[in-house]
Parts: structure tokens; sequence; C-alpha cells
């Protein structure tokens, strides 16, 4: 045997034991239900930005503090050693409704944070697997300040390969991502639809634990079982008021744009300004995904997520639109495509039509060298149904409610639009 | 890896299914000849890449990198090169991938039933 490595298969093999049955993880077969075309409302995009209020944090879609990045919206937090008015503001954040819980770059941050430990002593250490790479560093606490809005003791996790060593599981992960040039940012806002990065997996040790979380004494890093409250968590879930949510506001981009200018609403039917309105309520499953349908077939693993850079779905072979010769993670058609495709909520409804058009991604870049806001920059998505990404925020407002928070929408997780 | 295993049959190849404890559900396409040809993953979080690729580790750890400094952002991941393909996509608490090698997968086979 040779191929994909006999040693490691064979291990797999040999300790395993034969069992008949298996769980279903989700897997994204078209079962759930039959909606064509037309089986959703096509409502006006509405893209009024809110720019004032106590719940409002400014974000900007541009390149990044690297300067290289395209349609990535990016933030500032400010953090404080906890207690003390010993702050610094930090930009550059890529604001990430596809991750939960603030992470920064290490070389990003000089505010002294506090480390946390584990209940012997020894320091906690967090490796967070992400699909190209994965961050590693400690769970520091921070005071946290997003705008107006406050959280105290925040668990985050800081960024560094040097201040602990990786351990063997995470650097099998890929690629370090921590990084400014690997990131294309300071660090990460996730505030996704889950309270915390890991949940109730990371609690308990034991062969179920996937891994997440470290302690690191002197003799090396070893897994620990992590409570919900001490998890690197989304920092939105703690604050006093407006925690059950956010709003990323963007303008349309119907032609390639060096920057835009947005908004991200905490709250959702707290204030004035983050009420639903006519947005529907799409539920997520457990796994953070919902329903697209596209061509009358359904892809039930798709997802909404701000921190994608573009709009990730399918193949070549299953749209007939080709990838770019020199980057097959774009799609390269001969000219813009308009699509559309069907977007439900995990349980099969609502359902509403998203138009989108697909660009020839090389000529968007060559013929827009300093644009960083692309709306119909596209490509595939093998096997994850629709990956959602920065460009179906532009002209649309997208709620985002955390799992177990009231929201006048029933409770999250839940995306609305 | 530790975990439950099933095994189905066809006349073109065996899928070994082995969910391990954290949920994750990784299958290995088996070619007649007793060769793994294939390995798809799904789960709430990826499974130990070094483990499932083995000698391919490197290649994969290599493109992927290589995609990072190319284009900077998160998107998902497809390295093609001759002898190995890798495609993996997700998020946070959802990843899902497959990794093949082309000249081995079996006649009639498309890589597309590869999940």
């Amino acid at each position: 045997m040779s191929a994909l490595n006999s040693a490691a298969f064979g291990s797999c093999r040999r300790k395993t034991r034969c069992m008949n049955s298996i769980a279903a993880v989700g897997l994204a077969t078209s079962l759930l239900l039959a909606v064509g075309c037309g089986g959703g409302s096509n409502a006006p995009q509405v893209s009024t930005i809110t720019t004032t209020g106590n719940n409002v944090l400014d974000i900007q879609v541009n390149s990044g503090p690297a300067g290289v990045y395209a349609n990535g919206a990016f933030a500032s937090a400010t953090v404080c050693t906890p207690g003390t008015s010993n702050c610094q503001t930090i930009d550059g954040l890529l604001v990430d409704t596809g991750s939960s819980g603030l992470r920064i770059l290490s070389s990003a941050l000089t505010a002294s944070l506090p480390q946390q430990k584990a209940s012997d002593g020894n320091p906690v250490v967090e490796c967070v697997p992400f699909v190209s790479g994965y961050t590693w560093g400690p769970v520091q606490t921070a005071d946290l300040q997003l705008g107006s809005e406050k959280a105290g003791s925040v668990p985050v996790q800081v960024l560094s390969d040097s201040d602990f060593p990786v351990p063997s599981r995470c650097a099998n992960s890929g690629p370090s991502m921590n990084s400014l040039s690997a990131l294309g940012a300071n660090g990460i806002l996730g505030v996704g639809v889950f309270a915390q990065d890991c949940g109730g997996a990371c609690v308990s040790t034991g062969a179920s634990n996937p891994a997440l979380y470290y302690e690191c004494p002197a003799s090396g890093c070893v897994v620990v079982g992590e409570s919900l409250s001490e998890q690197v968590p989304n920092p939105v879930a703690l604050f006093s008021a407006d925690n059950n949510g956010v709003i990323i506001e963007l303008p349309a981009a119907s032609a390639p744009a060096s920057s835009a200018n947005g908004s991200l609403i905490f709250g959702i039917g707290t204030q004035s300004n983050n009420a639903l309105g006519s947005a529907k309520v799409y539920t997520v499953d457990d796994f953070g995904n919902f329903i697209t349908i596209y061509n009358n077939q359904t892809y039930n693993g798709s997802f909404i997520d701000s921190g994608s850079n573009g709009l990730y779905f399918l193949t070549s072979n299953t749209t007939g639109i080709p990838v770019c010769p020199d980057a097959n993670f774009f799609y390269c058609p001969p000219s813009t495509e308009s699509l559309s495709a069907t977007t439900a909520g995990a349980g099969g409804s609502p359902t509403s039509t998203v138009n989108f058009s697909v660009a020839n991604a090389d000529s968007l870049f060559d013929n827009n060298p300093n644009a960083t806001v692309f709306e119909d920059l596209a490509g595939p998505n093998t096997l994850a149904g629709f990956d959602w990404g920065l460009p179906f925020f532009y002209g649309r407002n997208v709620f985002t409610a955390i799992e177990g928070k009231t929201t006048p929408g029933g409770t999250g997780p839940y995306w609305a639009y | 890896m530790q975990g439950v295993l099933r095994t189905t049959r066809n006349n073109a190849y065996t899928l070994q299914e082995i969910q391990a404890p954290s949920g994750t559900v990784v299958r290995e396409y088996v070619s007649g000849s007793g060769k793994v040809f294939a390995v798809a993953w799904q789960g709430s979080w990826p499974p130990d890449m070094r483990q499932i690729l083995g000698s391919y580790f490197g290649q994969y750890q290599e493109a992927a990198q290589a995609q990072i400094n190319a284009h900077a952002g998160r998107r998902p991941l497809v390295i093609q090169r001759p002898g190995f393909v890798l495609e993996s996509g997700g998020h946070m608490r959802s990843f899902a991938g497959r990794a093949y090698i082309p000249e081995m997968v079996p006649a009639g086979i498309s890589a597309e039933a590869i999940r």
C-alpha cells in the first residue's frame, strides 16, 4: 500500500471496534424539502446604515492592516487590563460571523493582560482550527470595549507560536495563522451564532474532547477541560445590554470600490435602531448551518460568514463556471453571470430568493487594483454547500442571533435578513 | 484514530467509515488492491490532518501556506496538484473536506462521489 498513507489508515483500523451503526452527521444531501423557484419572496434589499447610537461600532471594508485584503470588514476594539485604565485600542480586527471569540495577534497587543490559569495553576492555551490553518496562543483576560459597549474580564485568545510550544495535534491542523501576513488582520472579532468558540464538547476531558483547550506546564501542553464560562466567548454575549446578537450593515456595492463604511450594531430588538422590522428569521442547525437551494438541489451545509471573502459555492462541474487559470479558488466566467438561489431556515422555512452575480475574478483584480470591495467575487466550495461570504452583506442588513439568547424573533441561534 | 467503524463494499472500492468520539466522521475509500485512494471528513471540528493524510500532509501544509501567501482572505481551500487533490471548507463548529489521489480513483468513479 502506498497512497494516502497506509500506516496512518492501518493504525486506524486496528484500533477501532466494528459496529454496524453510525449517527448521520448532517451531510449535504438533498432530502429536506422541495421548494422550487418562486418558493420565496424576492424582497427588495434594504441598506439603511445606522451610524448613531450607543450600540454602534464603525466597521470598514478596506485592505486591512497588512494592506492585502479583499472583502474584509474591519473594526477596532479596546482591551484593558481588568479593573484598570491600562488600555489599548486595536484596529484591523476582522469582523467574523463565522466564528465566536476575540483573537488578537500577540504582535499587535501591547496592553498587559493576565493569563488564564487552570485549576492547578497552569496557564491555559488554546488551539483553534480554521479551514486554512490554526490559531494558537494563551487565553488571557481583558476588560473589553466595543464602541460604547463594555464587558468585564472577557477571555480572549492571544495568537503566538512562541509563548508556548505548539502541540503536535495543533500543528497537525495545517499552517499557522498566527501572523499578520497569514491572517491579513490584527485579530478576529468573532460575533457568530455560538456563545463560545467550542461549547459543551470542550468542558470535559476524554476522547470526545476536540482538543481546543490545553494547560501548559513546563513539561508540555496537555488537553484540559474548560468550563463554558472560561472558554473564549462571543464577547457580545457578555455585554450587560444589547447582548443577544448583532447586525452587520454595509452599503450595496454595484461596482468595485476602494473601501466601504458600515456599522456593527449590537443587540436585536433592544433599541430603536436594531429592530428586526420585516427581516425574516432563518434558524440554524447544531452546526451553525442552514439551507440553500440551487437548481432544485438542496444544500444543507450552507452558512453565512462575514469572514469569508467571497461567495463560495459548489464546483465548476455543477455550476458550469470555470475557475481562474491562476487561482483555482476563484471563479473566472468569460462574462459576469447573474444567478439566483433560495435560502431557507434549517427546518426548511422560511425561504427567500437571493440574487447574486459572479464576475471574472482575474478581471476584477486586474481592472481595479486599488479596490477592496467586490460584490461579485466568487469561487468554488466543493463540500459545504453555499458559503455566503461578505458580498452577501453588501446592501443587506444581516442579523446574527446568539444561541440561547431571547430576541423578538425568537431564541437564537438564527440569521435574519 | 479511535472510533466506531462501519464498512461497506461495492464493486469498485470498500468504504470504511469511522466516527471519532468527537463526532467527526472520516471515510476512507480503499481500492480493490487495498490502497486508500481517498478520504473525506465531516464534523464540528476537522480530524487530525496529519493522521488522515499521512505522507501527503507535507503537500497539504505547503499548498495551504502557498494559498494564504497568494491571496489573503478566508475561504474554502482548493488544492489541485499532480497526484494530490484536497478540498475543504466550513467554519467554526462545521468542517467538511476530502482528499484523493486522482490516478488511483477507480475507473467509473466520479470524484464528486467522494464525500
